[in-house]
């Protein structure tokens, strides 16, 4: 690789560096695409894949580092520039209009006009006509593109991709909501357009697609790139183990739990169907139990359902889901949140701010929000209870803020998760679902909501925690649940369970061992 | 008393109380008759519809919501009072004829609002169709039923005792000024030292949060907009009331002046900020400038574009004024 002159690379990124306000998300990363070459761009949740991703499309500048077109540093400023320049980028979230045709999506940002300035659909239709016979898809090009399926909607995606003759295109997880026909024509499509001489970077969890597809592997971790090698070089069990990187010394100590044998949270066969598509499972035949004082890792890729699993043991899909529930022993359903709070249920969500607070209102009356009635005094809610209430809650959750009345939004990641973790406190749950306490978090909070953690397991409260960090998962779980696809994909006890088969059991379809 | 509540800056509050007493002074000195007690209780009488309707506007804004309905659903409460009160109403098949007390008037008007109220929350919760929809559609039925109901002429001659909620007074105030600051104080109440008023906030600050944190979001909804149609019945009764004549097109327009009120008071229309307070001053500001400008003998077509240039610059200074909010 060294021995290749730079030019020879259509793409290059050069030591690019990134920070968002509390995580350093890209450190000095470069890479290197050529053309007709597929790069398999790989890592956990958070290595950094996305941002980098959209780094190249121009939607991020980077904070240091630079990007080379053709051996020319070039900067974006906008995302059609980088389209202009021949990137085309495929989001896992489709980026395309739903009520427009196929044609209308394929042109959209970039009409074609007749002159008189209207849009000239005759020559649209007949271009998009010839997009969509080269790529084999028997579609009308006036069908409107919520008619399509999504497998479908992707393959117009990678058509407006070619109608800019890109020369780059990124495809983030591009199989993710395709049927395994789907797959295998995208998958051809892919080797036509190598052939052609694109240049292709596709970030996945599947390794299996990558077998006649990839001819370089680039792998991330922790905001770096640890390598870009020839696929061949690499076993997939190399791959994953460069992937998880060696197990970090934990900053975190577990402590001896005195975890019992009663059982607080009993789930059977929990399902979610999948909103829109009919057949399809977020959640698919979970079982799950937690005895009183332990913690439950619930550790999978993302998309693996583990957010929803929470959700549907918290009443939120009520509606929608299925699931047989006991909360110490007895059985019970949920027809709402509040109800599950009223059996002992008390739930952390992964979004802390759009989620987890009401931002607009105050501290304190974030950490009382789920106990309102334990305030009042002839019906009223007491201010000087209110503040009493809202300091004794957190203190013992050791949360430092200037002051009570400090809006929330101001706070910290770090001191924003100890407030939700206070009102929590308030309703005096049995178990605690927590949905990635530490994302953003910086390392001393991150620390110091460990600790409270085991302060809280120890005082007999049990937890079920998701997270994407196999070091958190591995510290704190006594249990570690890993989910794949929204089926339970494997149990491991804590003390046995090593990094590399975790993260093996969290790939689709790889072998998955049970411990 | 504590004058910031939930985070609004008692600067922007102070904005529009400036903005008030900038008015008054004003007024003042360009006409002989703006500061008299006579017209000071003539604005109150005046504003004390609009602010009934505001303050369940209010309610409802900071949940998140909206509701186009309050104007119609205010004449069809009317209309309804002051027909039973005059008629009565007969139920055939019973064989029998209701004749209505002052009381039982004002109850079934009350009534009529709460049920209008309910239809509205009902739709928006168990629908979940848009505020706006929902209650721009009980906004044509309740003004199509008043139309029904009335045949499309006045309900007029009521009698004075039911004319004395509109039009009377005790210890020197008008009636409808002490019933509007009932109201005014027991929503200030509920807003700041209730349960159901922190959840009020809560919901329209983050729907999601407010559910995930236990709050039983569908019923706070529901509750709210019957609350909403109760005061809009109120002020039915109110209008009624004092023009002594129900009018099958009484409340035209007034969703308009009332949702200008809360906004000027510094509500936020995307929910989870504001006072009852800051729509007290609102409804004044609104009303001095009526009042004002009818003295100053300025055209209504003109005061209608002044309403409006108004409003404006209420909102834009108290964007101004208010915390930014942070992007992700």
């Amino acid at each position: 690789m060294t021995s290749t002159a730079a030019t020879s690379h259509v793409l290059e990124a050069r030591n690019i560096s990134k920070s968002f306000p509390g995580v350093r998300a890209l450190q000095d990363v470069s890479l290197r695409l050529s053309a007709g070459k597929l790069v398999a761009l790989v890592g956990e949740n958070g290595a950094g894949k996305s941002t980098l991703m959209s780094v190249l499309a121009g939607v991020q500048p980077p904070d240091r580092g630079e990007i080379l077109l053709d051996g020319t540093v070039i900067s974006f400023r906008h995302p059609s520039e980088a389209r202009r320049g021949g990137i085309a980028t495929i989001f896992q979230e489709l980026g395309l209009s739903a009520n427009l045709t196929v044609a209308e999506n394929i042109f959209l940002g970039e009409e074609a006009t007749t002159r008189w300035g209207t849009l000239d659909y005759a020559a649209m239709h007949r271009h998009t006509r010839s997009l969509l016979a080269r790529m084999q898809l028997d579609i009308p090009a006036d069908a409107p593109l919520h008619s399509l399926r999504v497998g479908q909607q992707q393959v117009v995606e990678i058509a407006r991709a070619l109608s800019a003759n890109a020369r780059v295109i990124i495809m983030d997880e591009p199989t993710s909501a395709l049927s395994q026909g789907e797959i295998e024509s995208l998958l051809r499509m892919i080797k036509e357009l190598k052939a052609a001489g694109v240049a292709i970077v596709y970030i996945t969890h599947k390794f299996e697609e990558l077998a006649d597809l990839a001819d370089e592997v680039a792998i991330m971790r922790d905001g770096r790139m640890i390598t870009q090698a020839s696929y061949e070089s690499l076993t997939h069990e190399q791959i994953v183990s460069l992937m998880v990187g060696r197990t970090p010394t934990a900053t975190h100590a577990r402590r001896v739990r005195r975890s019992t044998k009663e059982p607080v949270l009993c789930v059977k066969q929990a399902y979610l169907p999948h909103p829109s598509r009919p057949g399809d499972y977020l959640v698919r035949n979970v079982d799950l139990h937690l005895c009183r004082g332990e913690v439950l890792g619930i550790f999978g890729l993302m998309g693996a359902g583990r957010t929803e699993l929470l959700e549907t043991i918290f009443g939120m899909h009520a509606r929608r889901a299925r699931l047989d529930l006991a909360i110490d022993g007895r059985e019970a359903r949920f027809a709402s949140p509040a109800e599950a709070v009223d059996a002992g249920l008390a739930f952390a969500p992964e979004d802390r701010k759009r989620d987890g607070l009401v931002l607009d209102m105050s501290t304190q009356q974030n950490a009382t929000l789920a106990c309102l009635g334990a305030m009042k005094r002839w019906g009223l809610i007491h201010p000087a209870l209110e503040t009493e209430c809202a300091r004794t809650l957190l203190q013992r959750i050791h949360w430092r803020g200037s002051s009570l009345r400090e809006p929330v939004r101001n706070l910290s990641g770090g001191n924003q998760q100890k407030v939700i973790l206070a009102k929590w406190l308030a309703t005096r749950p049995k178990v605690l679902l927590l949905d990635e306490p530490t994302r953003g978090i910086d390392i001393n909070a991150r620390n110091e909501i460990y600790a409270l953690i085991e302060e809280l397991v120890a005082g007999g409260l049990s937890i079920v925690m998701v997270s994407s960090e196999l070091p958190e998962i591995m510290a704190l779980s006594d249990r570690i649940m890993v989910m794949c696809q929204g089926a339970n994909a494997g149990e491991f006890a804590a003390d046995t369970a090593t990094a590399e088969a975790i993260m093996t059991a969290a790939l689709p379809n790889s072998t998955r061992s049970r411990a | 008393m504590n004058v910031t509540i939930l985070n609004t800056p008692s600067v922007a509050r102070l904005q529009s109380l400036l903005a008030l007493a900038l008015m008054v002074v004003g007024l003042g000195l360009m006409t002989d008759t703006f500061l008299t007690s006579d017209n000071g209780w003539n604005i109150l009488r005046q504003i004390s519809v609009n602010l009934c309707l505001s303050v369940g506007m209010t309610l409802i804004i900071i949940s998140g919501g909206i509701d186009l309905s309050v104007g119609a659903v205010l004449a069809l409460s009317g209309a309804v009072a002051a027909g039973l009160l005059k008629q009565g109403i007969a139920l055939p098949f019973l064989g029998v004829h209701l004749d209505f007390t002052i009381t039982g008037a004002i109850v079934s008007a009350i009534a009529v609002g709460a049920a209008a109220g309910a239809c509205n929350g009902l739709a928006i919760t168990r629908l979940q169709l848009p505020p706006f929809v929902a209650t721009l559609a009980m906004l044509s039925i309740a003004r199509g039923l008043t139309l029904l109901w009335t045949g499309g002429f006045p309900i007029t001659g009521l009698g004075p005792s039911f004319g004395f909620i509109g039009t009377g007074a005790w210890l020197g105030i008008p009636m409808p000024v002490w019933e509007v600051l009932v109201i005014v104080m027991l929503a200030a109440l509920v807003c700041k030292r209730t349960a159901f008023g922190r959840h009020l906030y809560a919901v329209g600050g983050s729907e999601r949060a407010a559910l995930l944190a236990g709050v039983r979001v569908e019923r706070v909804k529901l509750i709210v907009y019957v609350v909403g149609g109760v005061l809009s019945g109120v002020a039915g009764l109110l209008v009624t009331a004092r023009l002594d004549s129900a009018q099958p097109n009484a409340g035209l327009g007034y969703e308009l002046d009332s949702i200008a009120a809360v906004v000027i008071g510094g509500t936020s229309l995307s929910g989870g900020r504001g006072s009852i307070v800051g729509t007290v001053i609102g409804c004044l500001i609104i009303g001095v400038l009526n009042n004002g400008l009818f003295l100053l003998d300025v055209s209504p077509f003109w005061q209608q574009v002044i309403k409006g240039l108004v409003i404006i610059v209420a909102v834009a200074l108290d964007r101004f004024g208010a915390p930014k909010g942070r992007a992700g």
